[in-house]
């Protein structure tokens, strides 16, 4: 894989300098690749990992699959498009197994969510069937352990 | 009461303690330190090897071994001497499995030495070989490596250091502390003398497989009429990350093997059966995991090696081990002061230069087995602290 790509994909807040130095390329050259990434698309943006449980009033979090009918020319997308439409849909994937779609949902309140699907998605034409898992804890987020206990560095100093 | 003084050994009561722990300690005591003063990889041993251990547990494979170490482990260690450093040796009579490399080195020293023996250790070095020397009966004769040489040791400063007592050169490369490592043409311009002289050399590898910038480990037995007259000392501590499994071993002459053997069979009898099982197989499938440890230290290494000369303490490109040595000299401070303040005023602990011999004075070691997230942390911290000296606030 990309050494730059896996970098930033791990923690984006090096600056072009320091990844110049980690990689042993020009500043120029690693700006102009990020820059090519952005406009290709293979970069997508760069977001900070949050973890909600500790900010206040932050809401809930579903994950929902869902079954759906595809369409007879545009299979899944066309479904996919108009759920993932929905402001409250954070992200939306294709799965393969017992569901089509895995949808994670954000919402103020339980009842919202649980609104938000019945009302909503349900309605939305191809449809079949939904299942809501509300989530309790996050443990590990984008590479991210969330779990305050972590062991600490094991390691001593023997000479 | 007992006067304990009385019964301890004159010799012993001379060694110092290491001068590294002295900031470990320092550390331990306060919170969210990070520590750059570690010698050993924060990378957990490969699954795969640490599940050989367990699975050589599981079947009950829980007794000694034979002194030397399995023979299995002993063909291995044989293939991948011959595999990456190009080096041939004979499992049945050229290689002893230790208690890490650290056993290796003692059992040698104490083989070879007779008392009044000198031996020429390069420095700034590991701390061990001194009081391991002095402990054996030898004299231990230091020789000031350089920043201006990248700290190789070269042709004239050994030659300056020879005598016709001198029967030992300890060749500590790629090195701790400083980085540095000695390539081809440097090893040949001093075998000249080491042959002149008939001397012995005990070629401390445990860092080989770390080296950067396209640079090979050249192990010094491969050098002509080298291979003779060298006993190689490595393990699987550095390259494989298993400091804990105590694992290492010497790759001698047969004759020097089966001497420091005796003193292995009746000092500790034979090396942790367990860890030999996860070595056998950390060298037959752990080449992939060497390489991808290694290719996340190079990055830590260009960024702290890069960083630290932008902030002004400079440093000059270390190609081996997982250390860069600054020099520090710019503040003002001593080596000391600038470990002791750093570590009270900003949490991030070093190690003073002048723990590994008084030339490194005006050094510090940083170790770079620690966390990108960490490192790029403590470089902010050490600029900080660079600046409020220069600016004299603290001062």
């Amino acid at each position: 894989m990309d050494k730059l790509l896996e970098i930033l994909s791990e923690n984006s807040s090096f600056t072009p300098k320091e990844l110049a130095l980690m990689l042993g390329e020009p500043e120029d050259y690693i700006n102009a690749q990020i820059k090519e990434y952005e406009q290709s698309g293979v970069i997508k943006g760069y977001q900070a990992i949050v973890d909600w449980e500790k900010v206040p009033d932050a809401g809930v979090t579903a994950i929902i699959e869902l079954k759906v009918t595809p369409k007879k020319e545009t299979g899944f997308d066309e479904v996919a498009k108009r759920i993932m439409a929905f402001e409250e849909v954070t992200s939306m994937y294709l799965m393969a197994g017992q569901f089509d779609f895995s949808v994670m949902v954000k919402g103020e309140t339980m009842q919202d969510v649980a609104s938000f699907v019945a009302r909503k998605i349900s309605c939305v034409d191809g449809v079949i069937a939904t299942a809501t898992h509300f989530m309790l804890k996050t443990y590990k987020l984008g590479g991210m352990s969330f779990v305050d206990d972590e062991e600490p560095d094991g390691r001593s100093m023997v000479l | 009461m007992i006067d304990y003084q009385n019964f301890v050994n004159d010799k012993i009561k001379q060694v110092k303690p290491s001068g590294i722990r002295k900031f470990f300690d320092i550390a331990v005591e306060m919170d969210n330190v990070i520590s750059l003063s570690i010698g050993e990889p924060d990378f957990q041993t490969p699954w795969h090897i640490r599940q050989a251990g367990i699975n050589s547990l599981e079947k009950g494979k829980t007794w000694y071994s034979p002194n030397r170490g399995f023979i299995e482990l002993r063909r291995e260690i044989v293939n991948y001497y011959k595999r990456r450093f190009n080096v041939s040796y004979n499992a049945d009579t050229d290689v002893l499995v230790t208690v890490g490399g650290s056993e290796a080195i003692d059992l040698v020293l104490r083989t070879l030495i007779e008392k009044g023996d000198e031996v020429l250790i390069p420095q700034p070095a590991f701390v061990c070989y001194e009081p391991l020397t002095y402990m054996a009966g030898g004299i231990p004769v230091t020789i000031e490596t350089k920043v201006e040489n990248n700290f190789k040791l070269t042709k004239d400063e050994l030659e300056k250091a020879v005598t016709n007592k001198t029967k030992l050169l300890i060749l500590p490369y790629p090195n701790n502390p400083t980085g540095a490592i000695m390539e081809r043409e440097d090893l040949e311009a001093i075998c000249d003398v080491i042959i002149k002289n008939d001397l012995m050399v005990v070629s401390d590898e445990i860092y080989a497989e770390l080296t950067y910038g396209g640079k090979k480990h050249i192990s010094i037995a491969e050098i002509d009429g080298m291979k003779d007259r060298t006993v190689v000392i490595s393990g699987f501590s550095k390259a494989f990350a298993m400091t804990g499994w105590r694992l290492g071993y010497a790759l001698g002459p047969s004759e020097i093997i089966k001497q420091i053997t005796k003193l292995h069979q009746y000092g500790i009898m034979s090396s942790p059966t367990t860890a030999q099982y996860a070595a056998i197989e950390a060298l037959r499938n752990g080449d992939n995991d060497v390489a991808e440890m290694k290719s996340d230290y190079d990055i830590r290494r260009r960024l702290i090696v890069g960083s630290l000369n932008e902030i002004g303490l400079k440093c000059f490109e270390p190609l081996g081990a997982f250390y860069t040595f600054p020099c520090i000299k710019s503040t003002g401070l001593s080596s000391d002061e600038f470990a002791t303040r750093l570590v009270k005023e900003k949490h991030v602990a070093v190690v003073p230069g002048n723990a590994f011999g008084e030339c490194g004075e005006g050094f510090v070691r940083i170790s770079y087995a620690q966390s990108l997230k960490n490192i790029k942390k403590a470089l902010k911290l050490i600029e900080e602290f660079v600046e409020e000296i220069q600016n004299g606030s603290k001062g």
